[in-house]
């Protein structure tokens, strides 16, 4: 599975717009495991702060997407900071051999995973060797 | 379609912003070296400290960590955090891996609070990977109002 980062219909053109000052929205690259299992590949992402209605996970021209905007509002007023929250977005190319169709998703405890099974075609498959 | 000078440089400057700021997040919450007991600077995880007249609020980056083997304990100001983050649910044979960047493993971090805090009332929520921890102030430690006679 490849890394690739396209741009999204309906952006880009904008970001070069120069009356912003402020930098618009950050993003980072959420950090991934993936790993193998016979089924198909899985794909686990650090998603701090993201709660599941703003976890955003598509395929889409043989591409899956992940964004996700974190957001918490602790109480009271800040004294000290060692980190903020950022949104995050990543991208990968998915090879023929995922069964695009049966993606499944489940977030939890801030980490994103993703089951990627692979298509029937891409099974290992066991060839009787005959002897004859 | 022309070519505009500005939005190339723009374009450039984001990118050259992006690689710093990625420099300095990843370096620290997220990268392995975290874990590492020698190497690792015992940061993990980061907190945000945020106070009000009452309490003090802890919220500490910790996503995937196991709600079971989290552990606080907290004497007079000063508060410890220790978990246990692991990889996967399942064991996966490190040749199964095709990409392995999260942090994993165990960690322990002491954190001094500025003022302090009633033990027996703090409390901790687990949400969305973000640990947040209530800590109310001592009653000695909030702030008195003295009110001033005119003589």
């Amino acid at each position: 599975m490849a890394e690739k980062t396209v741009p999204l219909s309906g952006e880009g053109k904008a970001s070069s717009s120069r009356e912003v000052t402020r930098s618009r929205e950050r993003y980072i690259a959420p950090p991934v495991d993936i790993y193998e299992t016979n089924e198909g590949l899985v794909l686990m992402a650090d998603l701090p702060g993201v709660a599941k209605e703003n976890l955003d996970v598509r395929v889409e021209n043989d591409t899956l997407t992940i964004r996700g905007i974190a957001s918490h509002k602790a109480p009271g007023s800040p004294i000290y900071r060692e980190y903020e929250l950022a949104n995050f977005f990543r991208q990968f190319e998915l090879g023929e051999k995922v069964d695009q169709g049966r993606i499944s998703a489940e977030l939890k405890h801030g980490v994103l995973m993703l089951s990627l099974p692979k298509a029937q075609e891409a099974k290992p498959r066991r060839i009787e060797v005959k002897v004859s | 379609m022309a070519w505009d000078p500005f939005e190339d440089m723009e374009a450039l400057r984001r990118e050259i912003d992006r690689a710093f700021e990625e420099f300095g997040f990843r370096t620290e919450p997220f990268s392995r070296v975290a874990f590492l007991p020698a190497r690792g600077p015992r940061r993990y995880p980061l907190i945000n400290l945020h106070e009000d007249r009452d309490n003090l609020y802890v919220e500490a980056l910790a996503p995937g960590v196991d709600p079971n083997s989290l552990n606080l304990t907290v004497v007079r100001n000063n508060l410890t955090l220790s978990g246990e983050k692991r990889h996967a649910p399942q064991e996966v044979k490190p040749e199964a891996y095709h990409r392995s960047e999260r942090a994993a493993g165990k960690f322990v971090r002491t954190v001094e609070l500025p003022v302090e805090v009633d033990e027996s009332r703090v409390s901790a929520e687990y949400q969305n990977g973000l640990l947040v921890i209530t800590l109310p102030k001592a009653e000695k430690a909030k702030p008195k109002q003295i009110s001033v006679r005119v003589a």
